[in-house]
């Protein structure tokens, strides 16, 4: 557990007045399972925050729980406060459908629609109510993701036919067509080979010009390169958080420095 | 390493292997085998009376003159109408169960019931049909009394296949298509039901063709078996392939008995098209959907 000095010193690191979205004591439980125990987060605005910890210390569940991914799970309870731009995504009069416009999900696995390239991205257009002529915004959601050139003649091909990093950039592609505030990325390149991976942290990095990017990772070298801020969780709990540069030099919690300097993990 | 136990153990593990390979291929022989002798026992049996006259004239009560075209007519009328009235209503069941219901002991309880009405006996729909259908509701012996009659026998299998189907679809999907700020209606319609089509076909199709081979459902409601018209409207009496059948080989001349078998072999030819059609459209849309 965090000391007040610490957590003080975490919270300093955080340029306050900048979170776009924070947790406050959050505990999840899956059934009897405690998942994630009394959690207190922020992530700033226009960075990238990497969570990285040991598998199974509850990274992905926390991940979810910021964009309400996890109200599908059965058995599921969740107290505390998540806020997004200050109001909490679990009050009773949030709808989850409209929040998750606001904010995107990368998965693991790339799941690209049995669709063609251009309706992926269409989809998202209009159950969002984008109207009129989508090419245009299918052609600039791609070329965000620097996947247009590769695909601009085959539009209508499969999406399926793609490589792995393609279809991952691909859904990429789908999150940010409809404009959400914060990407949220759950090991988005854990299924990728070397070269498609360092594609897809250069996009990242690049994006972070325009939005809050939140990404889990068991790959410390890839958090240690692509993210602003990094949090360390162990067994549920967060341990550590702070800029990531003083994390990895200059860890405060000894768990911290053991996991960051591979003693476990 | 050898294994304890020496060459004699080797020469029984063999002779159990060939004896266990024999005895299935001899089920497979025996099961065909009999499938065939009775094909070929109809075929010899009706093939000679099978002729356009014979299906284009209504029944009558001499066998040289007696025909299938009420029959055909019937069934078919039957068939469209059981279609109409148990995709939708089985597709929908099996979407809500799927997507909408939570997991509940109600949820259970409906479950459990939908598999035991696929057991039911046939006749059991037939007299159930007949007090609600043709009495309390007053339809009297119509083609809508037996198409909701039929419909009620074969919408726990379109139910059972569409959930199959439903459940088939990746959760993938679903989660991408959600954490697009799809609603769940948006991720059903677009994603899970075009996905699940194939499936929900397969199994539709299969149930509607064993419904166009029930008799005793239709006998129980009251279906003639001897109509010399073609029903015009859902309201008339009609009457069905098999109910046709059943009549001609219940009368003593052997004359209607070569015409019967004439029947079993339409009635053969428009469910094995059925089958096929089934397995063609899978293969489609299965094709369609892996690219």
């Amino acid at each position: 557990m965090m000391s007040e000095a610490q957590a003080a010193q975490s919270a300093a690191e955080v340029p306050s007045g900048l979170a776009a979205l924070s947790t406050e004591g959050l505990n999840v439980w899956y059934g009897t399972s405690h998942a994630i125990q009394d959690v207190s987060l922020t992530f700033p605005e226009r960075s990238i925050t990497a969570i990285i910890g040991p598998s199974g210390c509850g990274k992905s569940t926390l991940l979810r729980c910021l964009n309400r991914m996890n109200d599908f799970i059965p058995g599921v309870r969740i107290t505390g406060r998540v806020a997004y731009r200050g109001e909490d995504i679990y009050a009773p009069d949030v709808d989850p459908v409209e929040l998750r416009r606001s904010i995107g999900m990368i998965f693991q696995k790339p799941n690209p629609f049995p669709k063609s390239i251009y309706e992926n991205i269409a989809f998202g257009l209009r159950i969002n109510g984008y109207r009129g002529d989508l090419l245009p915004r299918v052609e600039r959601s791609l070329r965000q993701a620097a996947l247009w050139d590769e695909v601009r003649d085959r539009l209508r091909d499969s999406a399926l036919a793609l490589s792995g990093g393609q279809q991952q950039r691909l859904c990429i592609a789908r999150a940010l067509a409809i404009e959400p505030d914060i990407l949220l990325m759950d090991e988005p390149c854990s299924a990728l080979d070397p070269t498609a991976t360092a594609r897809i942290e250069d996009l990242i990095t690049e994006l972070k010009a325009s939005y809050t990017i939140v990404i889990v990772t068991h790959n410390m070298q890839q958090a240690a390169r692509v993210s602003d801020y990094t949090a360390f969780m162990l067994n549920g709990r967060l341990i550590e958080f702070g800029p990531t540069e003083r994390i990895f030099t200059r860890p405060a919690d000894e768990r911290t420095e053991a996991y960051i300097t591979g003693r476990f993990g | 390493m050898r294994a304890p136990g020496g060459p004699g153990m080797r020469r029984r593990r063999r002779a159990a292997a060939v004896a266990l390979q024999a005895l299935a291929l001899g089920a497979v022989v025996v099961g065909l085998g009999v499938l065939v002798v009775l094909l070929f026992d109809v075929l010899r049996d009706g093939a000679g009376t099978l002729t356009w006259t014979f299906l284009d004239s209504f029944p009558s009560r001499r066998w040289q003159q007696a025909g299938f075209k009420a029959a055909i007519f019937g069934s078919v009328y039957l068939l469209v109408l059981v279609a109409v009235i148990s995709f939708p209503l089985g597709v929908g069941a099996a979407v809500y169960l799927e997507e909408y219901a939570r997991r509940s002991a109600m949820t259970r309880f409906v479950e459990i019931n939908i598999a035991n009405l696929a057991a039911v006996p046939s006749i059991v729909y037939g007299l159930l049909g007949l007090g609600v259908f043709v009495r309390t509701l007053g339809l009297g012996r119509s083609l809508l009394a037996g198409a909701l009659t039929m419909s009620l026998l074969i919408l726990p299998v379109i139910i059972t296949a569409a959930r199959e189907a439903i459940r088939a679809v990746p959760a993938s999907i679903r989660e991408g298509a959600y954490a697009l700020g799809a609603s769940r209606w948006q991720v059903v319609r677009h994603h899970v039901l075009p996905m699940a089509l194939p499936g929900i076909l397969t199994g539709t199709i299969l149930a509607l063709s064993r419904a166009i081979g029930e008799t005793a459902p239709l006998i129980a409601i009251g279906a003639l078996t001897y109509v010399a018209f073609v029903p015009e409207s859902v309201f008339d009496p009609f009457t069905a392939m098999p109910i046709q059948i059943y009549n001609w080989v219940s009368r003593p001349q052997q004359g209607f008995h070569a015409i019967a078998a004439s029947g079993i072999l339409v009635l053969l030819v428009v469910m094995l098209g059925f089958n096929a059609l089934a397995i063609v459209l899978r293969a489609r849309m299965q094709r369609r959907s892996q690219w």
